[in-house]
């Protein structure tokens, strides 16, 4: 098999992924590099793919062909749950959170989890105070902290998005894959929640998927366009701006959801 | 051992056509509406009642009390699908569980109150009581008369499948719920059309089923094991998964007590745990 | 008001003992005054409590749905009821040996378990459920088949206090039984486990998306609740001083399901609550109509799902938190 293919600088690599429902193609010859430190963005009309590339990446799928390197170890065979355990996390378009559960919970869930206490039945949560309170931090910072005792499903949409990402933090990603973080939030909200993201640590590497475009060229530093389960082309905001078939691909298809 | 191979195998056959029409509505419908009901083995239970009934109080010939059977169960199935579970569709699995079996309860007790909990005589006209022996294998008429029966709503079935609008829309709603509605396919109704025809099924295999395995208020409960067996092991939604398994379940059901009565129905269930984690959506599943 | 409290404080207080709790643990002391001739059935209340705790365990808080529970239920019966019948009587180590058992079963088939969800789960339990009381009722000879086992000879509780007639020692036994696993399921609840456990229910895709082994989870609690209801197979068997097939059928989970859908399930005392009403109810009404018993049991939970999805506990907290607002 396809052996340690130096990538080097890059945190999370893909190497040629295919897949298809059936025969529907929506990854094909996929290859592209994350380098540390990054803010990625992953753009193209609806129903491209870019759901199942993140998929693909995080385990949720498994390709039929090509493999997927984390700090340049092969992942590919590795379950979602272990991936997120070496730092590859990812966030969903549609929420998929823990309706009754608070959101300190939520999150005290996932940071119990990542410093290996989910197992322990013999001591109570309040018990792991430095635990709880970085969940409580971490919700802090995306200004939930006032909602923090009321059960997610109480929660208003946009503050559900943001603890979407609060999630994902907690688990002290080194990439994170953002599946249009703003999916749903009214547009003037959604710069907000863009600072959120662009004031992540820079130790976090991040791709998101996005369709805003005047949000796309201010936060992201580099920008891959995907088209019918390929990548189009990779570019600075000025190069993807300027090409043809991008525009091409964006005239011909106005509407994207 | 020969000849009484050939018997195990036709009575198992005709046992597996049985089973086939009590289980291929459930098959069907929980492959459209992926809808948990465990209160199908009621609605066959219905049906043998009703034939029992018509032949002794109203003095009604056996032949025509089995579309009354049919009729009954499905009109029963449609009250009950409009009333309640229709509204369990979206809720969870757990959901839908209890709710058909608080349905099977209420069947059960019934069944006891009206009918008593006594094994109900069910007279044959006599040109079913005989039989006849060819090779040394005795074929009894009522038997014959059970696979041939199974074997035309087996036709008619998947002719109706395969070559009908309303069978059309039906495989669409199995193969994506969502893609179907999208196409303006009126989902809710094809399913509640489906479910009747299911249970109107499983009415006319509960009234075939009394001469052969008799009639009493646990008919729902343990023909409903065997219905989620051939279920489980024949796929969703599949007729030919159904009869498969079914005429597979019926012989093996046959020979087991046939040949190893101490182990009673430990095999068949064994299998049944086996498949299932083998392939948990049966031999023939696609899903 | 809440915010206002440390986040692990907060925590803290929604862990502690609600006075009502208190006053529900010393009512159980009640029987013994108050109706001192039905202690055998307040035994039976309290060992079908157990059970049903040990169900809300994988059911109410992990969202595991099992048709077969009662499969470690009579796996405890029987344990103890052989062994007292062919080796010693001696109740405690009994009760040890028949939570043994059946946690050695529940442990082996927690690793299939774990696997399925949905249909799938569903039908396996339902089979294994079947294959265990199908295998019970081959081996007549040594579980007496479907005559119920009989020779089951119990030695006083530490050798000391008999198991009298009116069920004084059985329901002060069932009862302390039931209160120690409790306080084993109430910490449960409270720990990071139990907060993994709900995430499990609430949203399964998830959980492996923050990292979380899913599935070792569930064989865990599975096994926790096998044990729990293996205790209290074990008790039955000890305080009646028989076992039947029953302890094993389909019956015996659908009953169990009931008890705590009736109750609600993922909340704590949802199981105790349903026992309580249900045992009592049976009691009262099984001596006017008995086999019509199960169609309002039907009803019931018709109704259950219907209208009080979360159970009388649920519809008691929707009950007072109306009432509460309406009265601020
Ligand atoms: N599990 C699946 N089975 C079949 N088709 C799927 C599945 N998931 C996604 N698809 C199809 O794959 C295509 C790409 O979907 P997706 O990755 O969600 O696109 P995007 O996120 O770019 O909008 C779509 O046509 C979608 O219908
Ligand atoms: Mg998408």
């Amino acid at each position: 098999m396809a052996t340690q293919i130096a990538v080097t600088g890059a945190v999370l690599a893909a190497r040629g992924l295919d897949k298809s429902f059936g025969s529907l193609v929506v990854a094909s010859g996929i290859d592209f590099e994350l380098p540390q430190g990054a803010r990625y963005a992953l753009i193209g009309p609806n129903g491209a793919g870019k759901t199942t590339l993140i998929n693909l990446m995080t385990g949720m799928l498994r390709p039929d062909r090509g493999q997927i390197f984390l700090g340049g170890e092969a992942v590919t065979a590795l379950g979602p749950a272990a991936r997120v355990k070496r730092g590859l996390v990812r966030t969903f378009q549609i929420n998929a959170l823990f309706p009754h559960l608070s959101a300190l919970e939520a999150v005290a869930l996932a940071v119990c989890e990542r410093q290996g206490h989910g197992g322990i039945w013999w001591r109570r949560l309040p018990d792991y105070r430095a635990a709880v309170e970085e969940a409580h931090a971490i919700l802090a910072s995306l200004h939930l902290a006032d909602d923090c005792y009321r059960l997610t499903h109480e929660l208003a949409y946009g503050q559900q998005r943001l603890l979407e990402i609060a999630l994902a933090l907690a688990t002290k990603p080194k990439v994170l894959l953002l599946d249009e973080p703003a999916a749903g939030v009214p547009r003037d909200e959604s710069g907000a929640l863009f600072g959120v993201i662009s004031g992540l640590s820079r130790d976090i590497t991040v791709l998101f998927i996005e369709h805003d475009m005047d949000v796309v060229f201010r936060f992201a530093s580099r920008i891959l366009v995907m088209v019918g389960g390929r990548i189009l082309v990779e570019g600075s905001p000025d190069q993807i701006s300027a090409d043809p078939r991008v525009r091409e691909v964006y005239l011909g298809q106005k509407r994207h959801g | 051992m020969l000849t009484s191979l050939g018997g195990v195998l036709f009575d198992g056959f005709a046992y597996g056509m049985l089973l086939f029409l009590l289980s291929v509505g459930l098959s069907v419908t929980l492959g459209m509406m992926n809808f948990i009901n465990l209160a199908h083995g009621s609605f066959g239970m219905l049906g043998g009642y009703v034939t029992v009934t018509l032949m002794d109080r109203l003095g009604w010939p056996f032949l025509a009390t089995l579309p009354a059977a049919f009729v009954a169960a499905a009109a029963l199935s449609v009250v009950l699908e409009r009333l309640l579970f229709r509204h369990s569709y979206r809720a969870g699995e757990l959901d839908q569980v209890l709710l058909t079996i608080g349905v099977v309860f209420m069947s059960v007790a019934s069944a006891a109150y009206i009918w008593g909990t006594v094994q109900q005589p069910v007279q044959l006209p006599d040109y079913f009581t005989g039989s006849f022996t060819f090779l040394g294998v005795n074929f009894a008429y009522y038997r014959l008369f059970l696979i041939g029966t199974a074997l035309v709503v087996t036709l008619l079935l998947v002719a109706g499948l395969e070559w009908t609008r309303f069978g059309a829309q039906v495989r669409a709603a199995v193969d994506n719920q969502r893609m179907a509605r999208g196409l303006g396919i009126n989902v809710n109704l094809a399913f509640a059309i489906t479910f009747a025809l299911g249970s109107g099924l499983a009415g006319l295999g509960g009234s075939l089923a009394i001469a052969m395995v008799g009639l009493d208020p646990d008919f729902a409960f343990a023909y409903l094991v065997y219905v989620l067996i051939v279920v489980s092991v024949g796929g969703l939604a599949s007729i030919g998964g159904s009869f498969a398994a079914a005429t597979v379940l019926g012989i093996s059901d046959i020979a087991g007590k046939y040949y190893f009565p101490a182990l009673g129905s430990f095999l068949i269930y064994l299998v049944m745990v086996g498949v299932l984690m083998w392939r948990p959506a049966g031999l023939f599943g696609k899903r | 008001m809440a915010s206002a409290a440390a986040p692990h404080a907060y925590l803290q207080q929604q862990a502690r003992w609600h006075w009502v709790e208190i006053v529900f643990w010393l009512s159980t002391l009640l029987p013994f005054v108050l109706f001192p001739q039905y202690l055998q059935l307040a035994s039976q209340i309290a060992i079908t409590a157990l059970f049903a705790l040990s169900l809300d365990l994988i059911l109410g808080y992990a969202g595991v749905v099992s048709l077969g529970h009662a499969a470690f239920f009579g796996l405890g019966a029987y344990t103890a009821g052989i062994l007292s019948k062919f080796y010693w009587g001696e109740p405690l180590s009994l009760l040890v040996a028949g939570a043994l058992v059946a946690g050695l079963v529940g442990y082996a088939t927690s690793w299939i378990i774990a696997y399925f969800r949905h249909l799938a789960l569903i039908m396996i339990t339902l089979g294994l459920g079947l294959l265990l009381y199908e295998a019970a009722n081959s081996a007549s000879w040594l579980t007496g088949g479907a005559d119920g086992l009989q020779g089951v000879r119990i030695r006083p509780l530490l050798d000391y206090f008999n198991f009298d007639l009116y069920g004084r020692t059985a329901y002060t036994y069932s009862l302390i039984v039931l209160f120690l696993a409790f306080l084993v399921t109430r910490r449960i609840i409270h720990s990071p486990f139990g907060l993994s456990l709900r995430g499990i229910r609430e949203n399964p895709v998830r959980m492996p998306a923050i990292g979380a082994p899913s599935r070792a989870h569930i064989r865990k609690i599975y096994t926790i609740a096998a044990v729990m209801a293996g205790i209290a197979g074990a008790l039955i068997a000890e305080t009646t001083e028989t076992v039947s097939l029953e302890t094993l059928s389909f019956q015996r989970s659908a009953d169990v399901l009931v008890i705590l859908i009736l109750g609600g399930a993922g909340r704590l005392y949802g199981g105790i609550v349903g026992a309580i009403i249900y045992m009592v109810a049976r009691d009262q009404f099984s001596g006017v109509n008995p086999q019509f018993w199960y169609f309002w049991i039907g009803l019931l939970l018709v109704a259950v799902v219907m209208f009080l999805p979360n159970g009388i506990l649920g519809g008691l907290a929707r009950f007072t938190e109306s009432w509460r607002r309406r009265s601020r």
